[in-house]
């Protein structure tokens, strides 16, 4: 392994991904984080992204405190695709040194990330759940939840740079906090016949995409829902609460509902006020996607199910009876 | 077509508990099985085989009894299996690991021959990480397919495939030459029930090792003192005390769970 003079590193960058033209909302939270650590380590928060046409993306990161945009604009880089993203991103990170880079645990985020780490030599943590930095050496601490959320450990990266992360939607909050932000265009060379891959077809699957971590409130259903067409239980309580709805990974696997309203190891990490889990057994993987909740409700027919081990308030029944008249009753009370 | 799959064996995991005294896994009588994920890559590399011709090779980085990993590779229809085993690789991070691997697949192509199709799980239910696979493939200089839901085609004369792959909250269709490399998802396909000549062929084909003294592998990138990611500590998470079981009607319990939050939908604006 190559020691490098990390010295040369400064400065705390973010990975603005976007699709569509809108900033995907991992991207403002990380800003967020990024801004924290950067005040650690007495150096600047900056965003970077590739693209075709992103430059006006400045004001909305400006918003949430990036301090320098740094942009390579080309029109072949116009959709994500692994290796011309990857390329022209190791270039700016090549040319400019940050100290850290930060990237959501996105699908693209994930696919990026692994491949941009590999090229630099750079160390890279998965999943980060907590970003700090070590007041003695400045290392930035990383930690993550491995074997299904039961064990965590904490990384660092004591000789190479950029540290480099993947960190969970949801996990940090955005918060504004406004700049104007100096953007600093660069140039990356690349025409379309160097790009081997080609996107044929790109099909939504009509589900809107769900930020799980906006709601102060969730109502989440399980397998024991029963049928898909009970989901709309969960949606009718969630409407009383002003939330929103969501499922655990079978209910998804049974086809019932979208990936993108799925809590726990494989889908979103939440950390709402309250949250309601119906007919949700309490696996690992969910509950590591959950259990920071301020206030969790849990209602299984099985008094063993391990949900109740972590749940503020246990309810021993049947969702399909419990959520309407919970629906109802709140209404009454809510509407007052 | 000639296939390699990079597969790991891992505990499974839903059968590791933790043991809160000390604060480790407890893996005692865990059995040991092929990430779920990279089962999927096995069977897609056979199906393909099965349609195209050709073989499938695996290779498994891990410690001696990882073999019992490859000989069930080799009942799912593999041809021929690689262990990479070695102390030289212990405790490597996924930068260093896709190093050994990639090693390792020089020395199967230089065995069997040149590949077509890399595959790999998309993470392993371990780690967790999905880095390995992208680690190979950057390593490899081939184009990157992950999250592979369907193989739509495959034009061995073009030397091309078309994958279906996940986004969020959609799917896109990739095509890209081969070689390539693709890391798959669950639902990519079904893990088939074995036919008994795989299982008489598992029996009598040998696990090919490869270490440090029969690869060209440079021990000066794997292992732990060569990984830039190092454990600072691992720990257990904080247990969530087991709450208030409410009892009593269905009028009682709603009444009773609707004072206990009353005061946060109150912070909330809700009331």
């Amino acid at each position: 392994m190559i020691k490098q003079d990390i010295k040369q590193y400064k400065n705390v960058w973010v990975f603005i991904e976007h699709n569509d033209g809108k900033i995907e909302r991992v991207s403002l939270e990380l800003l967020s984080k990024g801004a924290e650590l950067a005040k650690d380590l007495n150096c600047e928060v900056c965003a970077f992204t590739v693209g075709d046409k992103v430059e006006h993306f400045a004001k909305e990161v400006g918003e949430y405190g990036a301090k320098k945009f740094y942009i390579i604009e080309n029109s072949v880089l116009k959709e994500y695709r692994t290796e011309p993203w990857r390329n022209a991103i190791v270039y700016l990170i090549d040319k400019y040194k940050p100290e850290v880079a930060l990237i959501g645990a996105t699908t693209l985020g994930r696919d990026l990330a692994g491949t941009v780490a590999t090229k630099l030599s750079a160390g890279l943590t998965a999943d980060t759940t907590a970003l700090d930095i070590d007041p003695s050496n400045k290392n930035l601490l990383m930690t993550r939840p491995t074997f299904g959320g039961n064990l965590m450990a904490t990384i660092f990266c004591p000789d190479n740079r950029p540290q480099m992360s993947t960190v969970r939607p949801g996990v940090f909050k955005a918060v504004k906090n406004q700049t104007t932000p100096e953007v600093i265009k660069d140039k990356y060379d690349i025409t379309e016949d160097q790009v081997v891959k080609k996107i044929i077809e790109k099909v939504q699957t009509g589900e809107e995409k769900v930020n799980l971590s906006f709601y102060e409130v969730i109502v989440s259903g399980g397998k024991g829902m029963g049928k898909k067409e009970n989901l709309k239980l969960l949606e009718d309580l969630a409407n009383v609460l002003s939330g929103t709805w969501a499922v655990s990974r079978k209910v998804v696997q049974a086809g019932w509902a979208p990936q993108s309203r799925q809590v726990g190891q494989t889908g979103q990490t939440v950390h709402p006020k309250i949250y309601i889990a119906a007919g949700i057994s309490g696996a690992v993987q969910h509950v590591a996607g959950m259990k920071s909740s301020d206030i969790i409700i849990a209602i299984n027919t099985d008094p063993q199910a391990p949900i109740f081990e972590v749940a503020t308030y246990g309810i021993v029944g049947d969702c399909l009876q419990i959520l309407p008249k919970m629906a109802e009753m709140f209404k009454q009370k809510l509407v007052k | 077509m000639h296939s390699l799959v990079f597969i790991k064996q891992v505990p499974d995991a839903a059968q590791v508990r933790v043991d809160y005294e000390t604060g480790t896994l407890i893996r005692e009588g865990v059995p040991a099985i092929i990430n779920p994920f990279d089962t999927h890559a096995i069977e897609a590399a056979v199906q393909i085989k099965d349609k195209f011709g050709g073989s499938v090779s695996v290779l498994c980085m891990g410690p001696p009894m990882a073999d019992e990993a490859l000989k069930k590779a080799l009942a799912m229809g593999a041809d021929n299996v690689f262990l990479l085993s070695d102390r030289v690789f212990a405790g490597s991070d996924t930068l260093a690991t896709s190093y050994a691997l990639w090693a390792g697949a020089q020395k199967v192509i230089q065995e069997i021959g040149p590949v077509d199709i890399f595959w790999a799980g998309k993470q392993a239910i371990d780690g967790d990480t999905a880095q390995t696979g992208p680690g190979i493939a950057t390593r490899l200089d081939v184009p990157l397919v992950t999250y592979a839901v369907e193989v739509k085609e495959v034009d061995p004369s073009a030397k091309k495939i078309k994958i279906v792959r996940l986004l969020e909250g959609g799917t896109e269709t990739i095509e890209v030459p081969m070689p390539c490399m693709i890391t798959t998802e669950e639902t990519l396909n079904h893990i088939r029930f074995a036919p008994l000549s795989y299982l008489i062929k598992a029996a009598k084909t040998p696990v090919v090792l490869l270490n440090s003294s029969n690869t060209t592998i440079d021990a000066s990138q794997c292992g732990l003192k060569n990984s830039p990611t190092k454990v600072k500590k691992a720990f257990t998470p904080p247990k969530r005390e087991r709450g208030e079981m409410i009892e009593g009607s269905l009028d009682e319990i709603i009444s009773a769970v609707y004072e206990k939050i009353e005061p946060m939908l109150k912070q909330l604006g809700r009331v």
